[in-house]
């Protein structure tokens, strides 16, 4: 099938970008989008000119380097699925898509479709860890866990930190990421000891990074390839504001990101 | 952590904590809605019962004057902060998508960021109209002692209760967003209420909103005169 493909270019971090138009003649639909973008570039590098840059690695849908704004939707349309496994029989023959980076402030675009997301990174190493003893592993059943909260703590920790639900705000906020890293540990035993450390660092560093601020759209929720609940955003909110309340030990204030 | 001669973090410097105290201001203002709803809503009780609930509001002035102040505080702390966080937000996205879907938000969701100032400028409106009269648009012959007459007087013009259906339908939109944010703000959010809170917001925002404007809808069909 025929599908013209209306892509954004950008040379560098600092250059002015614009929409490139490209026709491709026949697209099968069992391609992948991004295997589509793939034989594009083949053309592309066939006929000297610069490919187009996108993130991707895994394709299967677990590593969240795929990160494309497909016709205003992040991912593309189909209902929690990555870029990379999303499928081209889900267009028809004529079809027009836009395809565009994430629009956050705190993801600079690198070049063309790739943006820099380690402000996620940097708000992880805030404080989305535990502190153990490595090198001899405690025995896995141990510490007991309900099953309820057992299920909450897998679903928030289905992340994969692609950035859809910063990149689907109209806030472009990070808190369904953020919540989610800070939901998989707070729900486990293991997470206890530093809840309410972690919870003030990471929201924290969340504002370091320029993201905005949540006001309760669930545009993330519906973007998330892998279907994350605002209500662990809820639950961030609830640990924080407790967090402020009940926490002895002063935090000091983030100033700027990536310090 | 050691002292350094950086801030210690304090609540209302992250988003959720300044997002919190609108909230919470949020839910203040929303029991003023109720509570002023419901006081006026004794119009349809005859001229004596609206006048002496009136008179009896300001029968201790400490007790108003704290009303006033509590109100006063929470609208200056609601917009203060809303301001805050509309410009982060703004901050967030320099540039934005050439095509953009929305999948989950609402009108309602939305419009908040322009309903507030609306209302605002309402408030301020229906101040002029009814506690400052003359001031207004729509000028009818005022009588401090006689509520209900101003009501019934105030109402007969039939544009100035066009101002007022535009405003409680603003008004419905911000009530029905914020009824339903606000309990994600603070962090109450349990899935056994979902149901409950995905309907209650709805039904409050359309019961203000109706109850408000049944006021000028009775002056204007003569039902209270
Ligand atoms: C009748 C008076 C008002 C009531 C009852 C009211 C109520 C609320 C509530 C309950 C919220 C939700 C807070 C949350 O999500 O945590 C809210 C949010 C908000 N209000 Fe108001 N408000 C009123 C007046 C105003 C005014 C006068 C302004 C602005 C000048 C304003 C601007 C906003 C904004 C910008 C938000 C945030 C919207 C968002 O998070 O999407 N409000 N309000
Ligand atoms: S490339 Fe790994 S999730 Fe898409």
């Amino acid at each position: 099938m025929k599908i013209r493909l209306r892509v954004w270019r950008q040379a560098g971090p600092n250059s002015a970008g614009s929409l490139e138009t490209h026709d491709l003649e026949d697209v099968s639909p069992d391609m992948s989008f991004l295997e589509m973008l793939d034989v594009l570039n083949e053309r592309l590098i066939e006929e000297d000119r610069e490919e187009i840059a996108f993130d991707h690695d895994c394709r299967e849908g677990i590593c969240g380097s795929c990160s494309l704004m497909i016709d205003g939707r992040a991912h593309g349309p189909q209902h929690k699925t990555t870029a990379c496994q999303l499928h081209m029989r889900h267009y028809s023959d004529g079809d027009e898509i836009v395809v565009e980076p994430w629009r956050v402030k705190a993801f600079p675009v690198v070049k063309d479709l790739v943006v820099d997301r380690s402000s996620f990174d940097r708000i992880i190493r805030a404080g989305g860890y535990i502190s153990v003893r490595t090198g001899s592993a405690r025995d896995a059943n141990e510490a007991p866990i309900r099953k309820a909260d057992s299920d909450l703590a897998f679903d928030a920790a289905t992340c994969i930190g692609c950035g859809a639900c910063a990149a689907a705000c109209p806030n472009a906020s990070a808190s369904l990421f953020t919540a989610a890293k800070i939901s998989h540990l707070a729900l486990v035993p293991q997470g206890q000891a530093e809840r309410y450390d972690r919870v003030r660092k990471m929201v924290a560093q969340m504002d370091a990074e320029g993201f905005g601020h949540c006001t309760n759209h669930n545009e993330c929720e519906a973007a998330c390839p892998k279907g994350i609940s605002v209500t662990n955003i809820a639950r961030m909110n609830r640990d924080f504001l407790r967090a402020m309340v009940v926490s002895r030990d002063p935090l000091r204030a983030p100033d700027d990101a990536g310090e | 952590m050691s002292a350094g001669q950086t801030r210690t973090l304090t609540v209302y410097d992250t988003a959720i904590g300044k997002k919190a105290a609108v909230a919470v201001t949020g839910v203040v203002l929303f029991g003023f809605v109720i509570a002023h709803m419901l006081g006026n809503l004794q119009v349809f009780l005859g001229p004596k019962a609206l006048n002496d609930y009136a008179e009896s509001l300001h029968a201790v002035p400490t007790v108003l004057w704290a009303a006033r102040l509590v109100l006063l505080g929470s609208v200056a702390v609601h917009i203060t902060f809303t301001v805050q966080l509309v410009a982060i937000s703004n901050a967030a996205r320099p540039v934005g998508y050439r095509s953009k879907k929305s999948l989950a938000s609402t009108y309602a969701s939305r419009t908040m960021k322009l309903t507030g100032p609306l209302l605002l400028a309402f408030v301020l409106y229906h101040l002029a109209h009814f506690t400052w009269p003359g001031l207004a648009m729509g000028a009818y012959s005022h009588d401090p002692a006689d509520v209900y007459g101003n009501v019934v007087r105030g109402f007969s013009v039939p544009w100035v209760c066009a101002i007022y259906l535009v405003a409680q339908i603003l008004l419905g939109l911000h009530l029905y967003h914020g009824a339903w944010s606000l309990f994600q703000t603070l962090g109450l959010s349990h899935p056994k209420y979902d149901r409950v809170r995905d309907l209650a917001p709805k039904l409050v925002a359309l019961g203000v909103v109706l109850g408000n404007l049944s006021i000028p809808l009775a002056v204007l069909s003569r039902v209270v005169r």
